[in-house]
């Protein structure tokens, strides 16, 4: 990006000065932040989104807040699968969530296994002819492979369930996250095909620019993202915003 | 973790060690590569920049440059640096002289508290504080304390909770009360996770600090935060001046940066390392055993502390004795591969080896632990006569093993040959004979060379 700036400056189409410079580097990182852009796929009948990440990335607070905003704003009918089945009181904070969106839930009992929620929440989604379903799975690093095929595992279970699903797959990355935000992505998407990134935490002073990377080299768009930790906080993702963002003192 | 920087350290420090005599422009070479290694493993600008003046200035000294052997100087210098980067020689957690030991946690949403407090627990029990206990004041977070007294169970510690309806420091100043009535040792409160620039949340920290009084304070950081790691824990210093770092999710690749700055700007050490889910997969941090794992000189120590808790010595010298009896059964096989297995996964333990940063390949090799997963279910399988003597295991009972393991005929023909050539081997050797060539590749499954006729 650095590069093809000086390039512009250089060959005249940018004005040599502070202000023109930084305009256009507002551009082109806002440019290089919208590779790809779509918005998330909602027309399946239901909707299955599958939501996926690192431990600790803010997975669960996510579909609780996409539940809200579906149920309160679009007026669809969600239920939630709660597909952690390893984590200690998982399904009782997505219960909380799913409480508080006006949301289903289903959940199995710990330790159970996570490929038979997510069927059980899409069959009881038909059953109920509801609109949506959303997916939650246990944190996992990328870097355990065993975990990452239990994932695509998962993944096939839904596929064969229901042909086309999941409909969207979204990767949930903390913005105070690093270079290894790349790394996470990559692997992520070999595992479970990411259709987008939920940015979190974008409330704190990190400013999320490893989502840049992840846009130009895997072509993965960030879709919404996250500023705190009530229902409300989750917006789309705007590039212009977030490229003034990233040059914000 | 701290894979690409261990590598590219290693490299740089073998060009300088493979010199004989080094000059100026040698030493600003290498300080220019450890820069740039540095800064791409999320180091903070600043802390490289300091840590390498530092370096440059102690490496150009006339006592290394005219030394006899100037390379090894440099890595020695090296290794003391990041040491002292790290933490210096790692300082210990502060116990109450009377009273409960009061452990306040702090930190970013997601960081890994919870888990940490648990583990934390479970450590302290199995180092002797048996009396421990938890004080659930994350009233935000669904479910939080539900997950807290879960896992506050397993570790077997008590946890104190009054649901969500309570105020967070009423909750702390009332946990530590009954702390003290039945004589805990230990009291570890978990909080909130907490953005460094909300100034209500911190202030609330600031008084259940207040409240409780902790021995210690520790921030709970997450390995793969980047550059924003220095920012936060400067704030949480400010804000609640806690006495060390407990750092989580070190099983993944992040670069580690986090780990390398914090250190270095708020002047606190790294005090425990999370490297994994479970409640076992939790350490006291040892800044020098890090630096000598990341400069490839291995991780002697740890490898032998682990070794130690799983082995007992009467059972290895038992053991001895079978080997040299050739009574070595695949019941003892299998005893001795759980045990190794409980040092924790094989990939970790290779990194602890000295010199494996040289053997790329080795190090790279995914250590298929799905193998002896089927190793051990094969072993499962059989019955005590089978696995004291293997040569019963024909036709039917091969094929009621491979189905009882979930494995092939063929790899349960495969485990029993291999480990009639292992037997054969340790008779050999029993003997005082060196090993044979050709029987450790059968074992190991490597190509085997071709047989050389003396004539």
């Amino acid at each position: 990006m650095v590069e093809r700036l000086e390039h512009e400056v250089e060959g005249g189409s940018v004005a040599a000065d502070g202000e023109a410079v930084r305009a256009r580097l507002i551009e082109i990182l806002a440019e290089v932040a919208g590779t790809a852009r779509a918005p998330i796929d909602l027309s399946g009948e239901p909707a299955v989104l599958l939501m996926v990440g690192v431990n600790g990335t803010g997975k669960t607070t996510t579909i609780g807040k996409i539940a809200w905003h579906l149920s309160k704003e679009f007026g669809l009918s969600v239920v939630l699968g709660a597909a952690d089945t390893y984590r200690a009181a998982a399904a009782e904070q997505l219960a909380e969530w799913a409480d508080r969106a006006g949301a289903e839930l289903v959940r199995s009992a710990e330790g159970g296994d996570p490929g038979a929620v997510a069927f059980d929440a899409i069959a009881a989604a038909r059953a109920r002819g509801a609109d949506v379903v959303i997916v939650d799975t246990a944190g996992r690093l990328h870097t355990q492979s065993n975990l990452m095929d239990e994932l695509a595992k998962v993944r096939r279970v839904i596929a064969k369930q229901m042909p086309g699903a999941p409909h969207e797959t979204l990767l949930s990355i903390d913005a105070t996250t690093g270079q290894n935000g790349l790394r996470q992505a990559k692997i992520f998407a070999e595992a479970a095909e990411v259709d987008g990134v939920v940015l979190t935490k974008l409330d704190g002073t990190a400013k999320g620019g490893i989502v840049l990377a992840i846009a130009a080299e895997l072509e993965i768009p960030v879709k919404l993202i996250g500023t705190g930790e009530q229902l409300e906080d989750l917006r789309p993702f705007d590039p212009t915003d977030f490229a003034n963002a990233l040059l914000a003192e | 973790m701290f894979d690409q920087l261990s590598d590219r350290l290693q490299a740089t420090l073998s060009e300088v060690r493979s010199r004989g005599k080094l000059s100026e422009a040698d030493v600003d070479g290498a300080m220019r590569e450890i820069r740039l290694a540095l800064l791409e493993a999320d180091v903070n600008f600043k802390v490289v920049k300091s840590f390498t003046a530092t370096l440059k200035e102690r490496c150009l000294g006339a006592d290394v440059l005219n030394s006899l052997d100037p390379g090894q100087q440099v890595v020695k210098i090296v290794n003391e640096e990041l040491t002292g980067l790290m933490g210096g020689t790692g300082r210990e957690l502060a116990f109450a002289s009377s009273g409960p030991t009061v452990i306040l946690m702090a930190g970013l949403q997601g960081s890994g508290k919870t888990t940490a407090c648990a583990k934390l627990a479970r450590h302290l029990r199995e180092s002797g504080k048996k009396n421990v206990a938890l004080a659930a004041c994350d009233v935000y977070r669904p479910a939080a304390v539900d997950q807290l007294v879960t896992v506050g169970r397993r570790a077997g510690a008590h946890v104190y909770e009054k649901g969500t309806d309570a105020d967070p420091v009423e909750i702390a100043g009332w946990a530590l009360d009954r702390a003290r009535e039945e004589n805990r040792d230990v009291l570890i409160v978990d909080t909130a996770g907490r953005l460094h620039i909300d100034q209500d949340l911190m202030e609330e920290l600031s008084k259940i600090r207040k409240r409780v009084k902790p021995h210690d304070v520790l921030l709970v950081v997450d390995a793969m935060t980047g550059q924003d790691a220095v920012g936060v824990a400067e704030s949480f210093a400010e804000a609640a001046e806690f006495d060390g770092v407990v750092m989580t999710k070190l099983d993944g690749d992040a670069r580690g940066g986090a780990a390398l700055s914090v250190k270095a700007v708020t002047g606190k050490p790294i005090l425990f390392a999370s490297t994994g889910e479970k409640l076992e997969a939790f350490d006291r941090f040892h800044p020098d055993r890090m630096a000598s794992r990341i400069l490839g000189m291995g991780d002697v120590l740890s490898l032998i502390e682990k070794a130690e808790q799983q082995i007992d010595e009467k059972q290895a010298l038992d053991l001895e004795q079978k080997m040299k009896s050739n009574n070595f059964t695949l019941e003892d096989f299998l005893q001795q591969l759980k045990q190794v297995r409980k040092m924790g996964p094989l990939s970790g333990l290779l990194g602890m080896l000295p010199g494996m940063g040289a053997m790329k390949q080795l190090k790279n090799a995914d250590v298929d632990e799905r193998e002896l997963d089927r190793v051990e279910a094969i072993i499962l399988s059989m019955t005590p006569e089978e696995r004291a003597n293997p040569g019963l295991i024909k036709g039917s009972r091969r094929k009621r093993i491979a189905n009882g393991s979930g494995t092939k005929i063929q790899q349960v023909n495969q485990l029993v040959k291999q480990f009639d050539q292992m037997r054969k081997m340790m008779r050999h050797m029993a003997s005082g004979k060196m090993p044979d060539p050709q029987q450790l590749a059968q074992i190991t499954g490597a190509a085997p060379r071709p047989k050389i006729r003396r004539r």
